[in-house]
């Protein structure tokens, strides 16, 4: 979009700091982007709240203490943090437009995810063997809905994660894959974020009850 | 079922403070109004009388003026809130003559089953209670939200399953009186209607006294074919059989009674799926 | 093959959803082959289907508004009918279906009514008073006005397959739990609006980066026209509150879907926690609907008065109150629930609170029209009607807010009268005022001003008919939702409140017939300058309609009231003939990632209602290849030459005010 203004003649600056004009599609399409990341925490509070009242009620099943096998959620946030990590080495390579460099991080911070992934539907698949799956308690439905979605975001940020690579492969470092790179990269490292709240609020205070 | 017309004292408190606050209110949005009109006739465009002052947009003192006169009323209706919020909590117990009378009382689908766990008496859709004596609620649901209100005893109060809340009441003159459910709990929700039969004490006790030496009996047995869907009940009266029957339901020692489950589209329903009505 | 999906899921036996439905499908058929045999179809598709311009969207989002309008209000006729004779009768609607009517009308009139038309506004106008050409991501723009539609059109498919919610507008648990609604009527509700819970959420995003970066040089904040405010704070509060919604009906579709156990009886579910999400979402969406209204009211008010808005920055300043305010104050929707005094006072003191920036607001369009040259055209006319409907549903609610008072009216037809005067005397007024005042810039012809006026009196004296008789009602002890009733007391009330909708029948009937005479005398109510009212904000800088660059140059402001200062200074000062040199432009191309991507919504949504497994999984596929197909385009603009430019832009200097001269913007 283009932004022309009338004049060209640069304008003293007036008392209060004049506004210069619509802002540039980088810098619009990381700001949306962060408010879009604004309103995915929201929701993710609205679950955690949950989580917090529902604490309480296992229904006479398993709680937290039973369930929670802390060094499994160590090595996950292990993989998250790294992941988070090369991650950041994709953007930079992005920006000095490295194609190998950026199809390597990526490719790390595509199996680091996968490797979470994968031992978090473990974790599910155990608890449900054991007869503490989301159907036992409120307390377990709250659980696996709040883990299982910052699961589902994790999965849908790898399908994403995937897509970069093959646009970058098929077209290179254009202007607005760059962008789509940029809003890639705040999304998985809100994941991160995301993740440091869950293991705190889930698994650390959930194994104190 | 007039709330304007109280029958008791918590209903008489509730109705002055209603018309307390929309006098207080009033004295505001009246004269706003008026303004509206006012001004809007008085500047109309081809009213050549009045002065245009196109560019008048501030005024300090309007302003000061027009946050004023709304948060002092609000200040105002705020204290009335806090205070009636406290002496009218549903919660807090009523005075009145004698002891107080327990009702424990359950919404099930679509009628009201009142207990009185003291007088080994209990009814469907139908509440007698004596005068002048505190009435304690004790309420909860067999299955859905639903909420017990006696328009002019006055509060209301939800009734959720697996817990219990409660209400305190007193009515103060003989009569017969209307209460229902005022939340919606699906399809018979209409009919939950029932009488208030407000009498004197020993009138009461009599009721009361022949009412545990009924036929029916309510135990927990009876309790799930009552609890079972139905509507338009007619009043009926048991006698108590089971005196923790309201400790069972509220504790889900008693489960939840099951829902409707014919007249709907597209349910998974077991073969031969239920088609009473 | 199907899941659950059988033929004694479409209501045969039925009269009233068969007889409706076949209707609606006679009118589409119509209407499609009138477009198809006329061919008008790849016009349509070319400029409106698959358009990204905001002005396009917006008029789609308001039509969207206006024909579920007229389902929303079949659905409150066949409510008011039934009140007037179920009287010791079942009436003409079983409980079955009576309980769908209100469960329906509630549901469209807020989310594919309200919301569509606030949304459809904000669309078309914010980027023109900001003096731009687009909003910020326009293709998200069309996907999110797709996604609105994809979860209306659920709505209207559960009338003929399957039924619809009968829980309320909102389904509280247990009621709508699988134990006490088996049926697919609640997962209708639920899928629909989760999808076009996520259209919602675009178009906040949309419009809040829009309104914080993309304004024209010199358009700081405080210079924004009063309704980019309200639009800034309304999406402020669309991305703060629409994900608490996402993820409470999430949860009870997980207790539906996958026997999960947030809010059922056992197991420790928890149904109050239902109450405190959905109205932590559900006080928010009501100021949603209302700053929106309060945005046009400032604009129409001060336009029609010849004035400035009197206290600008006190409205600033309220309504950013507002906003912030609007989320501590949801607990008034059930001070029944037994919280205890504490609580309830608190949230009862919070609740009136915010009706002090609400006040000033008032008290601030009340001075704007002092000292002004007031015209009584239809849009101040709506918004007259509106202060003083609003200021008496503003004292109602405040009158329940304090808690003793909710403990006797609560889910009373008294509350009931309280949340229409609200939304009918400020949402709907508003969208009203807001249409007819905008409609010349979109269209380029004038609304007819005689049943504009005849719309606006029917509506208004309709309302107080049909509302106030429930305020009385609520007094009288009746309760909401009742599909029969034996107090013979109310029958009175409630046979004036159906006098009272027919009333406002007849003032939909009017405006229908406005929009029909209106456009067969479009050229005796052609709008030739761009500027019929003599308006204060840049919109009216542009011709009507706009092109599809909106400016041929974007403007530089100074000051608030940007176009009209511009036109009282151009007055005294003649300008030199200077040749602005103009250059091409670049608009965003046209996609139909939207249309496809909210048909593979569609798919999704009926798939899940039905648990047709295999077609969810295709619609999902379908969804991430369009983005995928979207993604992978290589040109994502179009350009306009400069000399088409300059020729579509001159054509409008020689119509616009030619007595300012050749030079039009500043």
């Amino acid at each position: 979009m283009s932004t022309i203004a009338l004049t060209d003649s640069h304008h003293a600056s007036a008392v209060e700091r004049e506004w210069s004009g619509p802002a540039s599609k980088r810098i619009v399409t990381g700001y949306g982007f962060w408010i879009f990341i604004l309103s995915d925490m929201v929701m993710f509070s609205a679950l955690f709240a949950t989580y917090a009242v529902l604490l309480g009620q296992t229904a006479g099943g398993p709680s937290g203490r039973d369930l929670f096998d802390l060094r499994n959620v160590a090595i996950e946030t292990g993989f998250l943090l790294a992941s988070s990590f090369t991650c950041g080495l994709a953007s930079i390579a992005a920006d000095t437009r490295h194609a190998t460099w950026f199809q390597l991080a990526m490719a790390v911070t595509c199996a680091f995810g996968l490797g979470f992934l994968f031992l978090e539907v473990q974790e599910f698949a155990s608890l449900v063997a054991r007869g503490a799956g989301p159907t036992r308690s409120a307390f377990l439905s709250a659980f696996f809905t709040l883990v299982g979605c910052h699961g589902l975001h994790v999965s849908a940020g790898i399908l994403w994660l995937l897509t970069m690579m093959t646009q970058v492969f098929a077209k290179g470092f254009r202007a607005d894959i760059q962008r789509r790179i940029l809003c890639f990269a705040l999304f998985w490292h809100a994941l991160d974020i995301i993740w440091i709240a869950v293991f705190t609020v889930v698994y650390l205070i959930g194994s104190a009850r | 079922m007039n709330i304007l017309d109280p029958q008791g004292p918590i209903g008489a408190a509730e109705k002055t403070i209603l018309i307390d606050s929309v006098a207080i209110m009033l004295a505001i949005v009246l004269p706003t109004i008026v303004a509206v009109f006012g001004f809007a006739y008085w500047f109309r465009a081809t009213n050549a009388k009045a002065r245009y002052l196109p560019d008048w947009a501030y005024s300090g003192r309007i302003e000061l003026v027009v946050w004023s006169i709304p948060t002092l009323t609000i200040i105002l209706l705020g204290g009335v809130a806090w205070i009636g919020a406290h002496q009218i909590d549903p919660a807090k117990a009523v005075e009145g003559s004698g002891k107080p009378l327990t009702i424990q009382a359950v919404s099930l689908d679509w009628k009201w089953l009142f207990i009185y766990p003291d007088r080994q008496v209990a009814t469907i859709n139908t509440l007698t209670v004596p005068a002048g004596v505190p009435l304690r609620f004790e309420l909860t649901s067999s299955s859905v939200m639903n909420v017990f209100f006696i328009p002019q005893f006055g509060s209301m109060i939800y009734t959720m399953n697996g817990m219990a809340t409660q209400l305190n009441l007193r009515a103060d003159r003989p009569g017969t009186f209307q209460g229902l459910s005022a939340h919606f709990s699906g399809d018979g929700f209409p009919d939950m209607r029932f009488d208030v039969h407000v009498v004197p004490l020993e009138q009461f006790s009599k009721w009361a006294q022949e009412g545990s030496r009924a036929e029916k009996s309510l135990d927990e047995a009876s309790y799930r074919e009552i609890a079972k869907p139905s509507t338009k009940g007619q009043p009926a009266i048991y006698h108590l059989a089971d005196p923790q029957l309201f400790h069972a339901i509220v504790t889900q020692k008693l489960p939840p009674s099951p829902g409707f489950q014919a007249g709907v589209k597209g349910a998974d329903l077991p073969a031969g799926g239920a088609d009473a009505r | 093959m199907l899941g659950k999906l059988r033929w004694d899921a479409v209501p045969f036996d039925q009269p009233i959803p068969m007889a409706a439905s076949g209707v609606v499908a006679l009118a589409i058929l119509a209407v499609l082959a009138w477009v198809v045999i006329k061919g008008h179809l790849p016009y349509l598709w070319r400029e409106w289907i698959t358009s990204v311009d905001h002005k396009r969207i917006g008029v789609m989002y308001t039509l969207l508004a206006m024909v579920m309008l007229l389902r929303g209000f079949s659905d409150a006729i066949m409510m008011r009918a039934q009140q007037s004779l179920a009287f010791h009768s079942q009436g003409f609607l079983p409980p079955e279906h009576y309980d769908q009517v209100f469960s329906a009308h509630g549901t469209i009139m807020i989310f594919f009514v309200a919301m569509p038309f606030m949304i459809g506004l904000m669309n078309f106008v914010v980027p023109l008073q900001l003096g731009v050409r687009d909003v910020a991501f326009p293709t998200l723009n069309s996907v999110g006005f797709w996604l609105t539609a994809t979860g209306a059109l659920l709505v209207n498919i559960s009338l003929v397959v399957g039924e619809f919610a009968r829980t309320g507008w909102l389904p509280y648990p247990p009621l709508s739990e699988l134990a006490y609604s088996p049926g697919v009527g609640v997962d209708y509700y639920l899928w629909s609006l989760e999808i076009s819970g996520v259209g919602t959420l675009v178009a906040g995003i949309n419009l809040v980066t829009t309104v914080l970066k993309i304004r024209t040089k010199g358009m700081n904040l405080l210079r924004m026209p009063m309704f980019c405010w309200t639009t800034l704070a309304t999406n402020l509060l669309i991305v703060a509150a629409f994900p608490i919604l996402t993820a409470t009906l999430a949860m009870l579709l997980l207790d539906r879907y996958l026997g999960f156990h947030f809010f059922t009886n056992e197991a420790g579910g928890n149904v109050m926690m239902f109450m405190n999400l959905i109205w932590a979402w559900g006080h928010p969406e009501v100021y949603i609907l209302v700053l929106p209204a309060f945005g046009i009211f400032s604009e129409v008010i001060s336009t029609f008065s010849g004035k400035p808005l009197f206290g600008y920055r006190s409205m600033v300043a309220a309504t950013m109150a507002i906003c912030i305010l609007s989320f501590m104050v949801w607990l008034h929707h059930f001070f029944t629930m037994g919280a205890g005094a504490n609580v309830n006072a608190i949230f009862g003191i919070a609740t009136m609170i915010i009706a002090v920036p609400t006040g000033v607001k008032v008290f601030n369009w009340l001075f704007t029209m002092y000292g002004g040259r007031v015209r009584f055209q239809t849009p101040l006319l709506w918004s007259i009607g509106f202060m003083v409907t609003f200021i008496i549903g503003g004292m109602t609610g405040v009158l329940m807010a304090v808690p003793p008072v909710a403990f006797v009216l609560h889910n009373s037809l008294f509350l009931v009268a309280h949340f229409h005067n609200v939304i009918i005397g400020g949402v709907l007024f508003g969208a009203f005022a807001g249409y007819t005042y905008w409609f010349p810039k979109a269209f380029g012809f004038r609304l007819h001003e005689g049943y504009g006026k005849a719309a606006f009196w029917c509506w208004l004296i309709g309302f107080y008919v049909a509302f106030m008789p429930l305020y009385v009602l609520g007094l009288l002890g009746m309760t909401r939702r009742m599909q029969h009733y034996d107090v013979p007391e109310w029958r009175p009330w409630l046979i004036v409140a159906a006098c009272g909708a027919a009333l406002i029948m007849c003032g939909i009937a009017f405006q229908i017939v406005q929009l029909v005479v209106s456009i067969r005398q479009r050229e005796q109510l052609r709008d030739e300058t761009g500027d019929p009212w003599d308006g204060r904000s840049l919109e009216w800088a542009t011709a009507s309609p706009p092109p599809a660059f909106n400016f041929a140059f974007l403007p530089e402001v100074s000051g608030e009231d940007a176009w009209w200062d511009f036109k009282h200074r151009a007055n005294g000062q003649r300008t030199p003939d200077e040749t602005p040199r103009y250059r091409d432009i670049e608009i965003p191309r046209n996609s139909p990632t939207g249309f496809v991507c909210a048909f593979f919504a569609t798919m999704m949504g009926f798939a899940l209602i039905w648990h047709i497994w295999w077609m969810v999984a295709a619609g999902a596929v379908g969804a991430f290849a369009t983005f995928v197909v979207f993604a992978w385009r290589d040109h994502d603009e179009d350009v306009i030459p400069a000399r088409d430019v300059e020729r579509i832009d001159r054509s409008h200097r020689a119509r616009h005010h030619p007595h300012l001269g050749k030079e039009v913007v500043a």
